[in-house]
C-alpha cells in the first residue's frame, strides 16, 4: 500500500517535472527555431519568462531522484548502472543548459557573446529532453535485466534501440508543445497578441508532431517494448486512457486555433498527464520490467513513511510559495 | 588508470567543484540580505547598489551550484550504485529535507532576483532571508548525509548482511552530524566572507575613496571575521567527535602511529607508512591527548592498533589537516587584528598594510575548505560507509570511466573560468558612479 503511494508520488513528481522543467527545455527549442519577422521578440519573451522560474522548476528533477533512491534504492542502482551512458549525456545537457542560461543573462556584453550562449542554451535544451526520453523508453523495453541486484544486460541494453529513440524524440516534441502553449498564454497575459499568435501556431504544429510520434512509439512498442504493448492493447485503463489523451490533444489544437490559450493550457496539461500516466501505469507493478517489482525494490516501510511524510509537509508550504512565484511573474514579460 | 581510481577522481573533482558553489549559495545571500537591510534602514544608495551586485553573484553561483549538485545526485548512482543500494534508505531523510530546503531557496531566489519592482520592500527582504535560510539548511542536510557515512547509525543488519529496521531520524542525527554541520556552515561564511573582503580590499588599494568598496569590504570582513574567530571552537568539537567515533581518521590526520598515553601533538612532519613513524615534526607533549579527549594523560589510539587494510592513506590526510589548521589559524589572527584595529580607531581599518594582509588571506578560507573535505573523505578510506562498505566494493561495473572523468573535468574547468570572468565583470567591478 505504502509502496504504491510512494510509486504514485514518484510518478506525480515526474509528471510535474515534465510539465514545468520539461517546458523550460521546450523554451530552448523555440529559441533555436525562432523565425519570422518577430524572431528577436520571440527569444526575448522566452528569456523573460524562464528567468525567474527555471531553477524552481529544475528542483522537481531532484525530487524525482531523491524519492527514487530513498524509496526504491535497488531500482536507482540498477537504472544508473544500465543507463550510465544516456544519463551522463543527460547530465552534460543539464549543466550546459543551466549555465548557458545564466551566462547569457549575465554574460559578456555584446551581441556575439549573447548569441553564442543562446546557441549553447538552445542546443542543450534539445539534447537533454531527448536523453531523458531515451532513458524512459529504455525502462519500458524489458531488455534491462537484473539478477541479485546486479545488472546483467550490459551498458547498451534498451536505450540503443529504435523504440527508445522514438520516445526520446516524442519527449522533445512534448516539451516543445508545452512550451509553445505556455508562451502563448504568457504573451497574451503580457499584452502581446502578435507573439501569442506566433506561439499558438507553433503549438498546433508541435501537437501534430507529438501526436504522430506517440503513434509511431505505440506501434514500435509491439516489437520494441512488448510489455508496454500488452498493457496498451489489453488493459482497461489503456482503452480509456489512450483515446482520452488523443481527445486532449485535439482539444489543444482546437483551443489554440481559436486563440483560447488558457483552455489550450488546460488541455495540453491533461494530455501530458494522460500520456505519462499511461506510461507509468504500464510499468506498474514493476520498478524495472521484468525483473524488479516495486515491492521488491522498496525500502523498509519506516523509510517510505518518513520520506512521504516530509514530502507531504513540504508540499503544504512549498505549493503556495510556488503559486506565489508564478503569480508574481505572470504577465511580467510585457514590461520594459 | 583503473576504473576505481577514475571513479574516485571524478567524485572528488565533482565534489570539490560543487562545494565552491555550494558555500557561495550558503553565504553570499547573507551579504546580499545584509546590504539590503542596511539600504532599507539608512536609504544610502551605496547599499542598494551592493545588494544588487551581490544578488547577481548569487544568481550566477547558485545556478552553477544547482546544476553541479544535480550531477552529484546522479553520480552517487552512476559511480557508486552499490553504495546507493545500501545507503539509500538511511540517507533518504536528509536528502528529502534537502530537496525541500533547495526548493525554498530556488523559489524565493526567483522572487528576489526578478521581483525588485514586483513585490513590496518587506516581501523582497523576506524573500532574501528565505534564500539564505534555504541555502544554509540545505547545506546542513547534505552534510548530515555525509556524516552518516562517517558514523553510520540508525539501522540493523540481519545475518545475511541485509539492512533491516531502519530508524531514519537516528541515521540522520548520527554522532558526527552536529559537529560536521557546524564546522561546515562556519567554513562557508568564513571562506566566502574573507574571499569577498579580499577582492574589495584589492580594489580599495587602488581606489581608496570608493564608498562602494568600503561598504562591501566592511560587511564581508564582518561576516568572514566572525566566522574565522568561531571556527577553531567548532573545529575542536569536530576533532573530539572524530577521536571518539573515528579513531583511524584521527590517527591518520595526526600521523599518530603508536597507541600512547599522553600523546604529543605533531606540527608538520612527514609520515612514513612503511617505517610507521613521522619524521621532522615539532612535538608538543600531551597536547594531542588533551585536544582529542580533554585530558593530557589520555590514551590515543595509533594506527598500529588498526588493521593495516583499514588504514587511510596517511600522508595526504595528515598534510591536508595541517593545511586546514594552518589556514584557519592565520584567518583567526587576521580577524582578531581587524577587530582590534576597528576597536581602537572606532571605524573600519582601511590602512594599506591591513588591506594587503586581507588580500593575501583571500584564498585561505577556500583552501582550508577543500583541505578539510580531503581530511573527511580521504580519511574515511578504505570505507565509503565506515565499517560496513568498502569504496572498492561500491563502484559501478561500468568500464571506461576515464571518459566521463575527462568530460566532466573539462566541462567544470571551462565553467570555472567563465564564472570567474563573469563575477569580475558584474559583481566586483567598481560601479560607474562611485
Amino acid at each position: 500500500m505504502l509502496v504504491d503511494v510512494a510509486a504514485l508520488v514518484l510518478a506525480i513528481a515526474l509528471v510535474v517535472y515534465v510539465l514545468t522543467g520539461g517546458a523550460d527545455y521546450g523554451g530552448g527549442v523555440w529559441v533555436l527555431l525562432a523565425s519570422g519577422s518577430r524572431a528577436r521578440q520571440q527569444r526575448a519573451l522566452i528569456e523573460k519568462v524562464l528567468a525567474p522560474i527555471w531553477e524552481a522548476n529544475h528542483v522537481w528533477l531532484i525530487v524525482v531522484v531523491v524519492v527514487l533512491f530513498a524509496c526504491f534504492p535497488p531500482a536507482f542502482a540498477a537504472v544508473t548502472t544500465a543507463l550510465h551512458i544516456p544519463l551522463t549525456l543527460f547530465l552534460v545537457g543539464v549543466v550546459l543548459r543551466g549555465s548557458a542560461f545564466v551566462f547569457r543573462h549575465y554574460g559578456m556584453e555584446g551581441a556575439a557573446g549573447r548569441r553564442r550562449w543562446s546557441r549553447v542554451f538552445a542546443g542543450a535544451s534539445v539534447v537533454t529532453p531527448v536523453m531523458l526520453g531515451v532513458c524512459a523508453g529504455a525502462l519500458s523495453t524489458g531488455t534491462i535485466r537484473v539478477q541479485d541486484g546486479l545488472v546483467t544486460s550490459g551498458f547498451f541494453a534498451g536505450w540503443t534501440g529504435p523504440f527508445a529513440g522514438v520516445v526520446g524524440l516524442l519527449t522533445l516534441a512534448l516539451c516543445a508543445q508545452l512550451a509553445a502553449v505556455y508562451l502563448a498564454v504568457e504573451a497574451e497575459a503580457s499584452g502581446l497578441p502578435a507573439l501569442r499568435d506566433d506561439f499558438a501556431v507553433r503549438g498546433i504544429l508541435a501537437t501534430a508532431v507529438t501526436g504522430g510520434l506517440a503513434l509511431v512509439a505505440a506501434l514500435l512498442s509491439r516489437g520494441g517494448a512488448p510489455g508496454l504493448w500488452e498493457e496498451l492493447t489489453g488493459s482497461f485503463g489503456a482503452v480509456i486512457g489512450l483515446p482520452a489523451g488523443a481527445v486532449a490533444a485535439v482539444a489543444t489544437v482546437l483551443a489554440l486555433h481559436r486563440r483560447d490559450v488558457r483552455r489550450a493550457r488546460l488541455a495540453v496539461g491533461a494530455q501530458t498527464v494522460l500520456l505519462l500516466g499511461g506510461w507509468a501505469a504500464a510499468l506498474h507493478p514493476h520498478a524495472l520490467r521484468p525483473d524488479l517489482t516495486l515491492a521488491e525494490a522498496a525500502a523498509p516501510t519506516e523509510v517510505l513513511a518518513v520520506t512521504l511524510g516530509i514530502l507531504g509537509l513540504g508540499a503544504v508550504f512549498l505549493l503556495p510559495a510556488l503559486a506565489w512565484l508564478f503569480r508574481v511573474f505572470e504577465g511580467a514579460a510585457g514590461e520594459r | 588508470m583503473t576504473d576505481l581510481l577514475a571513479a574516485r577522481a571524478q567524485m572528488a573533482f565533482s565534489l570539490g567543484f560543487h562545494i565552491l558553489f555550494a558555500v557561495a549559495g550558503m553565504a553570499m545571500p547573507m551579504l546580499m540580505v545584509g546590504a539590503e537591510a542596511l539600504w532599507q534602514r539608512t536609504r544610502d544608495p551605496v547599499y542598494l547598489e551592493l545588494a544588487k551586485r551581490w544578488s547577481r553573484g548569487v544568481a550566477i553561483l547558485v545556478a552553477v551550484g544547482a546544476v553541479s549538485g544535480t550531477v552529484l545526485s546522479f553520480e552517487l548512482g552512476l559511480l557508486w550504485p552499490r553504495f546507493m543500494a545500501f545507503a539509500g534508505p538511511m540517507v533518504g531523510m536528509p536528502f528529502s529535507l534537502e530537496g525541500f530546503a533547495f526548493f525554498t531557496e530556488a523559489i524565493f531566489l526567483g522572487v528576489y532576483l526578478y521581483g525588485w519592482d514586483r513585490v513590496s520592500e518587506r516581501a523582497h527582504l523576506l524573500s532574501g532571508l528565505m534564500v539564505l535560510l534555504g541555502g544554509v539548511v540545505s547545506g546542513a542536510f547534505v552534510v548530515c548525509a555525509n556524516a552518516w557515512m562517517n558514523t553510520p547509525t540508525g539501522f540493523d543488519l540481519n545475518a545475511a548482511g541485509e539492512v533491516i529496521a531502519v530508524r531514519p531520524l537516528e541515521a540522520m542525527l548520527n554522532p558526527a552530524a552536529f559537529s560536521q554541520v557546524l564546522h561546515m556552515t562556519l567554513a562557508a561564511f568564513q571562506a566566502v566572507g574573507i574571499a569577498v573582503a579580499a577582492i574589495h580590499a584589492w580594489v580599495l588599494l587602488r581606489t581608496p575613496r570608493s564608498r562602494f568598496h568600503q561598504a562591501a569590504f566592511a560587511l564581508a570582513l564582518l561576516v568572514g571575521g566572525v566566522a574565522s574567530i568561531l571556527q577553531p571552537l567548532s573545529g575542536d568539537l569536530a576533532a573530539k567527535q572524530v577521536a571518539r567515533n573515528q579513531p583511524a581518521k584521527l590517527a591518520a590526520l595526526e600521523a599518530h602511529f603508536e597507541t600512547t598515553e599522553g600523546a604529543p601533538l605533531l606540527i608538520g612532519g612527514w609520515p612514513d607508512e612503511e617505517a610507521e613513524e613521522t619524521r621532522f615534526a615539532i612535538r608538543i607533549p600531551g597536547a594531542l591527548s588533551f585536544l582529542a579527549h580533554g585530558d593530557f594523560g589520555a590514551e590515543v589510539t595509533g594506527l598500529s592498533d588498526i588493521p593495516r587494510d583499514e588504514w587511510p592513506p596517511v600522508a595526504p590526510v595528515h598534510l591536508a589537516f595541517q593545511i586546514m589548521v594552518g589556514c584557519g589559524t592565520v584567518l583567526m589572527g587576521v580577524a582578531f587584528l581587524g577587530a582590534g584595529l576597528a576597536w581602537r580607531r572606532k571605524r573600519i581599518p582601511l590602512d594599506p598594510r591591513f588591506l594587503r594582509l586581507v588580500v593575501l588571506s583571500g584564498p585561505l578560507g577556500f583552501i582550508a575548505l577543500e583541505a578539510g573535505w580531503t581530511v573527511t573523505e580521504v580519511g574515511r578510506q578504505p570505507w565509503v560507509v565506515r565499517g560496513f562498505l568498502r569504496t572498492a566494493d561500491a563502484v559501478t561495473p561500468m568500464p571506461g570511466l576515464v571518459v566521463p572523468l575527462v568530460t566532466f573535468s573539462l566541462l567544470y574547468l571551462l565553467l570555472g573560468v567563465l564564472v570567474l570572468a563573469m563575477l569580475r565583470r558584474h559583481v566586483f567591478a567598481s560601479p560607474d558612479a562611485p
